[in-house]
């Protein structure tokens, strides 16, 4: 029998094919339009990252999270599946957090990026920072700088009354242990530190939680 | 000298951590550096009949499409070695297809967008052979592969299992099922390799540097000293990273072939198939007890999955030899061989999924016996381990059980099912114990003083988010009586002094040991009057025959409480509690967060892991982190651990016990010991999803 490549992901729905159709065999360089011997044709970007302006010359099909990684060196945004299931590229695109991997750099032009390496300031680490350690708010810390950019959003929607799917839709939310739960399942952690990573944001809301006996 | 080993104090890698400092093997860049993209198999079993890689070498950008056809000659592969993860891995080394996914060619390009597009431009013909991919029809091809991974014999037999079990008053007899699993750590695979000089370094993703050294060296052909391999952070390998894979290398042959560095990263889909799994199994649990609840017979057997390209015997029976009293008792280990991906270990192979199995088997008996399942626990606690006849080195089973249930208020649970409910939830408790095997492994460790007041701890050992570095840092201030902050801990490079790395939990008692023996030397040297600086010692340990003399394990108790929503089925954990003993807790805080984690997993593998075999393809389907379900914060309330005071001095120099494994044993058991408890559904087919709760809801109210 023969049979050709193919895939048997069941990624059907979703933001996922959106990706597979970026990436994939739709976007093959046969359809770039090809102007070097080193690769396709590159788009200029301007992408604005800790508050510092890189101009960068990207293939166009380049990630957001790959042109922090691979051209700005900026490899604390982790890549955990590239296909935006984990969380682990989490960053902060105008105060909002986003899976990076799911953005085309070029998409992001203009737009204020925050990533791991910009939230400790002047060398002193962000309350956030400084909880997940006291905490022990992870293990192999892979999922780290994820984690962290996320919940730095994700307080941010819980002060700006953004509803989860928890919480009274009528009333404003409340940043507790089962609210940051749910916001935060985005962001996965294989080590499994959740109860500790909760621990670590409750307490930069000056709160605690009970425990389990 | 100030107490530093067993303080709770904040790891010392923590701030690269949070800051996105610590480089982990994927972060590593280097000067014109190329990029590599895996094609792998779309059969399970076959041949290659062609590789149309025409579009693929003709885009602009791509360097090298590597095949089977132009592969660099490598070292074969060896089915049987004394390490299993020292082996040669060659990669395209025939036009065979062994399982799918498996590696048939790469393509290396100037960037990751070209290879990526490259790699699917690639047309792969197969000419496709029948497999065999389903264990439950493979049970007439099973074998006994005569000892499990750590030598121990796959059968056992004490007194006269049949007899006794037939004359037994109270019996279950009972089939349980666990599922292919994925360790899924977050950090995939991947590689960075590069020459200079005729000498390879391979930046990678590793558990056993030492192994993978030996691999990656004696795949390639090269000498020892011709290779460095370097792991400095891993981000997770729960067993997942003992192996060297396709990654590491192909990146070596590639970076040698263009003569400039290559690296290489498994997408999380390839992780599914090129790296290994842990196995599925089916388990046949026989318990036979007086009407007091005091076992007169005991009997595990275990059939599970191993790969026909590499054999992997899963011990899934062997704790079982020691965790209760019996007088009469029989374990077997099968195995059959199947064409499906590599299966290896995985967080606490063998006890993982055979508690999963006996712990429910318990709660049955005790059901039967209408008997608190706490107490048909205490009542067969055995006074010497009941299989070999030696003595404990420690056992705090009991104590575990004891001070768990005053904690979680197991006295309020009530014996029957569905008695207890909160809306439309009906709640339940479950009990269940962990045993987790103790070992030492031969290891070196050299601890040099960089002045009078600063030392450098080095080893090839691992940290993969256990707390390696943090707990050498605090064995080394206390034995040379300085503060952690003037030790600088530098793990992961093979050039270090050996250990066995990180796996079966041994990684940080087998070189904490060593290094403890580095640093007595050490400071005998000092207080002889030698000068600090620059004064180095290599310390080393090896296993005596205390483990032979003494049965060696750590243990606990686990304590769940599950919710389920009587209408759908939706089971939820609402708390859970672990209380155990396991040696001398080297940091309490490193060590709660292993077992917390491991409590994790068990939930996970009571409720929602289960790689979902397709069987005409002999491919998994679950291949992402959306279908292979793993818990999320949202599944995660509060989960507890407790450990109790231990020192063993059977164990080590430190008395201490690994608890990177012992969380997860017994710790699913628990969960579906509560689901019962909850609504009487006895699920033995794990895991324990909506569909399987269901009938028995849908019965309590019919
Ligand atoms: S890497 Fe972006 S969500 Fe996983
Ligand atoms: S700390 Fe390892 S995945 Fe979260």
């Amino acid at each position: 029998m023969t049979s050709s490549p193919h895939t048997i992901t069941r990624r059907v729905l979703g933001i996922a094919s959106v990706v597979t159709a970026m990436f994939g065999r739709e976007l093959q360089a046969q359809s770039m339009p090809s102007s070097s011997r080193n690769g396709p044709a590159k788009s200029d970007v301007r992408l604005t990252v800790n508050g510092q302006t890189h101009d960068l010359a990207l293939d166009p099909r380049t990630s957001l999270l790959d042109a922090l990684r691979d051209h700005l060196g900026l490899a604390g945004t982790k890549k955990g599946c590239d296909h935006g299931q984990c969380g682990a590229c989490t960053v902060l695109v105008n105060g909002v957090r986003l899976n990076a991997c799911l953005s085309l750099a070029v998409a992001r032009e203009g737009d204020s990026i925050v990533t791991i390496e910009g939230l400790a300031a002047d060398g002193k680490l962000h309350p956030l920072q400084e909880a997940f350690v006291k905490h022990d708010g992870f293990q192999c810390g892979y999922c780290t700088p994820g984690q962290i950019c996320s919940a730095v959003g994700m307080l941010d929607e819980i002060q700006r009354g953004v509803p989860s799917a928890v919480g009274d839709l009528a009333a404003a939310p409340q940043a507790s242990s089962v609210e940051i739960r749910e916001r935060m399942s985005g962001n996965i952690c294989r080590c499994s530190a959740y109860p500790n990573i909760v621990a670590a944001i409750m307490e930069t809301q000056g709160k605690t939680e009970g425990r389990a006996g | 000298m100030a107490q530093v080993i067993g303080q709770a104090i904040d790891r010392i890698d923590g701030r690269a951590k949070v800051t996105g400092a610590a480089a982990y093997a994927a972060d590593n860049r280097a000067e014109r550096m190329a990029f590599g993209s895996i094609v792998t198999a779309t059969i399970a079993c076959g041949h290659v009949t062609s590789i149309d890689a025409n579009a693929a070498r003709r885009m602009p950008g791509v360097l090298l499409v590597m095949t089977h056809g132009n592969a660099p000659k490598q070292a074969p592969f060896q089915a049987k070695a004394d390490d299993r993860h020292a082996r040669p891995k060659p990669q395209l080394a025939s036009d065979k297809v062994e399982y799918f996914g498996q590696p048939v060619a790469l393509v290396v390009a100037e960037t990751a967008e070209t290879a990526r597009a490259a790699a699917s431009a690639i047309v792969v013909t197969y000419e496709k052979a029948e497999g065999a991919f389903v264990l439950e029809s493979a049970s007439g091809a099973a074998y006994n592969p005569g000892k499990g991974p750590t030598g121990a014999p796959s059968d056992s037999k004490l007194g006269d299992f049949d007899k006794a079990f037939a004359d037994a008053s109270v019996k279950i007899d009972a089939i349980y099922k666990t599922p292919y699993q994925a360790h899924a750590m977050m950090e995939p695979h991947a590689s960075l390799a590069s020459w200079q000089d005729g000498k390879l370094t391979v930046t990678s993703s590793l558990q056993l540097v030492e192994s993978a050294h030996k691999s990656i060296a004696d795949t390639l052909k090269l000498e020892p000293d011709k290779v460095e391999v370097i792991s400095e952070y891993v981000g997770g390998g729960f067993g997942g990273k003992l192996p060297v894979f396709g990654d590491a290398i192909l990146a070596a042959l590639a970076a040698r072939e263009l003569n400039r560095p290559v690296r290489v990263a498994l997408t999380r889909q390839q992780m599914f198939h090129v790296t290994t799994h842990r196995p599925a199994s089916i388990q046949r649990v026989r318990l036979g007890a007086e009407r007091d609840g005091t076992l007169s017979a005991i009997a595990h057997q275990s059939l599970a999955q191993s790969a026909r390209a590499d054999e992997f015997a899963e011990p899934i029976v062997f704790s079982t030899r020691s965790l209760y009293a019996a007088p009469n008792r029989m374990t077997s280990q099968r195995i059959a061989a199947l064409d499906l991906p590599v299966a290896d270990s995985m967080r606490a192979p063998g006890e993982a999924i055979g508690l999963l199995a006996v712990e429910q088997a318990m709660d049955e008996l005790a059901v039967r016996l209408d008997m608190d399942p706490l107490e048909l626990r205490l009542r067969n606690e055995p006074k010497e381990d009941p299989e070999k006849k030696v003595p404990f080195s420690t056992r705090a089973l009991v104590p575990c059980l004891q001070e768990g249930a005053r904690r979680f208020g197991w006295d309020k649970r009530q014996a029957r099912p569905g008695q207890v409910r909160d809306g439309n939830w009906l709640l339940g408790m479950g009990v269940a114990a962990a045993i987790r095997g103790n070992f030492l492994r031969e290891a070196e460790a050299r601890v040099t003083m960089e002045s009078e007041r600063h030392a450098v701890v080095e080893m090839d050992m691992t940290d993969i988010g256990t707390g390696s570095y943090t707990v050498f840092a605090q064995i080394a201030a206390e034995l040379l009586d300085l503060p952690v902050e003037n030790i600088k801990v530098k793990l992961g490079h093979s050039s270090y002094p050996d250990t066995p790395g990180s796996g079966g939990s041994f990684g940080a008692s087998s070189c904490g040991a060593a290094l403890h023996d580095a640093c007595t030397k050490l400071k005998a040297k000092l207080a002889k009057g030698e000068g600090a600086q620059g004064l180095s010692v290599t310390g080393s340990v090896k296993p005596g025959d205390d483990y032979k003399r003494y049965s060696q394990y750590a243990y606990g108790a686990h304590f769940a409480e599950v919710g389920i929503e009587q209408t759908t089925g939706e089971v939820r954990l609402r708390r859970m509690l672990g209380v155990f003993a396991a040696g001398r807790i080297l940091n309490p805080k490193t060590a709660h967060s292993q077992l917390i984690g491991g409590m994790i997993w068990g939930l996970g593998s009571a409720l929602h892991e289960d790689a979902v075999l397709d069987p005409r393809l002999g491919a998994f389907v679950t291949q992402d982190l959306v279908h292979y379900h793993v818990p999320v914060h949202a599944d995660v309330p509060q989960v507890e651990a407790v450990l109790l005071d231990e020192f063993d001095a059977h164990a080590n120099v430190l008395g201490s016990k690994g608890v990177g494994e012992l969380g997860i044993c017994g710790a699913g058991a628990a969960v579906a010991n509560a689901v019962y408890n909850a609504c009487g559904a006895r699920v033995r087919d794990y895991p324990i999803t909506l569909d399987k709760v269901l009938p028995a809801l849908t019965r309590r109210q019919g």
